[in-house]
Formats: C-alpha cells, structure tokens, sequence
C-alpha cells in the first residue's frame, strides 16, 4: 500500500456526543488503517492513544464533532473539529489533572485531566484552537520515520 | 505466563465467549483512570479495574491488553460484554478486591512490565 511514495490515506469520521456505544470505535478504526499501511509500530501506538484522548474529549464535552486524519509517507495528522461551547483557558486545559468533568463522567474513569496532556506528550506537533461558544479545533501530527533513516534511529 | 495459568491461579470467572487463553502476559497494570491505563500500560498487559462500561474494551483493543480482571465481584455490562466478544477481548472476573488480585499475580510472578 505505500509502495509509491506518493500515497496519501485520507478520511473523516463523525463523532456524536455522549455516544458512548461507538466512543473509540473511530480510533480503532485509524488504528486499523495504519496496521494495513504498515506503519511502524510505536507510531501506530502514539496515534492510538492521542486519537482516543481526543476523540473521548469530543463524545464527553460536545453535542458533535468529527476526526479527519491523513497519512503520508511523513507523518500521520488528524484533525478533530467539534461543536461544542470551546475551552475559554487553553492553557489551563493542558495543565495535568485540570478537569471540567461531572461526577457521573469521572464514575467512568473518565476526566481525569490527562487527555490533552497524553495527547502532547505522545505527539510531535499538537495545536488547539478555540473560541467559546464557536468550538474546538485539535490537530496533532505525529511524524513518520522515513524507512531509510532507519539506521539513524 | 499464559493466560490459561492466571485464569487457573487466581480462579478467574472468563465473562468473553472464544478468546484465547494460551496468550503470553507481559506484564500488569491496575487503574480505574482510562487515560491513565491508556498511556502507561503495556503491550500485552493484564488490567486489574472495577470499571465495567464498554469503554474499557476500546482501552484494551487500542493498547493490545492480553485482558482485563473485573475485581469485587463487578460484572461487565451487557453492551461491554457484546463489545468484548466482538473485538475479542478476554474479560474476566474475580469477587476478590483488586489488592487481593495484584498480590496474588505477583506471587505468579506477573510484574509492571
């Protein structure tokens, strides 16, 4: 599948809110993908888990939003847009154990205030955007290592 | 360690239809925080937990658990179980408390691995 060098892998998934039936469902998905295009493995792990932060963030907090994600020989991006009310402190969102989660979501495990922190640590380039009232925009890439280069690392 | 011998030692109740016992253990984990289990397991892993909702099967299939230990007699919900079995994830359960199952997967020589 990445035999031309050229390939790019590129799709959307919609997420509804408070849908925890599928929650997860759409990074398993990209998991998936990534294992078919032969990524290398602790990459396919960092998307996992940054992917399913982010995702859970979208189904916890928002009516809806979707995750693009497009895979090239270099990297891996995903974008995820949502619909709801937006982080008014971005700063503070990203400080560990920071959390806005009702009771009955930190019942599940959930809420912690780790999930934009898991989403840094585990990515090389993470951007937010957010206006309250206007939702939120997360992008993450995590790069790929070039089979080449293998050597080197 | 196989599976098959943690299931034996600890008396575990298998709650998954056609898993595979004969998997290797890595090594445990035990959290009730998803986001804590997601980023700081391993491979391979056994999770000690007493959340029981359907999440934890996207946690596991995500991170490659080789199962998950239900502990205080908690039972998966209907949806985790379906889940479960669909992903094939191996979900057990034990009436000890989690304390009880981490010693005792120590004493079988299952570490933080």
């Amino acid at each position: 599948m990445t035999q031309n060098k050229e390939t790019t892998m590129e799709g959307v998934f919609f997420l509804t809110g408070k849908d925890f039936t599928n929650a997860g469902a759409a990074s398993c998905e990209l998991k998936s993908i990534l294992e078919k295009m032969e990524v290398e493995h602790s990459a396919i792990r960092r998307a996992a888990i940054a992917a399913f932060e982010a995702e859970m963030n979208i189904i916890i907090y928002t009516p809806a939003g979707m995750m693009k994600y497009s895979i090239t020989p270099d990297h891996v991006k995903v974008v995820f847009q949502d619909m709801g009310h937006g982080i008014e402190d971005i700063e503070l969102a990203m400080t560990e154990g920071y959390s806005t989660a009702p009771d009955y979501i930190r019942e599940m495990g959930f809420g912690s205030g780790m999930g934009l922190p898991n989403i840094k640590k585990n990515t090389d380039e993470m951007k937010i955007s957010s206006m309250p009232g206007a939702g939120t925009t997360l992008e993450f890439i995590i790069k790929l290592r070039q089979e080449k280069d293998n050597e080197n690392l | 360690m196989k599976i098959s011998e943690i299931v034996k030692g600890l008396s575990l109740e298998v709650k998954s239809a056609n898993v595979n016992l004969e998997k290797e253990v890595t090594g445990g984990y035990v959290s009730d925080l998803l986001s804590d289990v997601i980023a700081n397991c391993k491979e391979g892993n056994i999770w000690i937990t007493l959340q029981t909702h359907q999440n934890i099967i996207a946690v596991a299939a995500l991170r490659e658990l080789s199962g998950i230990i239900l502990v205080n007699g908690k039972l998966p919900n209907a949806d985790t179980l379906k889940k479960a079995n669909e992903e094939g994830i191996l979900l057990m359960a034990s009436s000890l408390p989690a304390f009880e199952i981490v010693g005792r997967l120590y004493n079988l020589g299952i570490r933080c691995r």
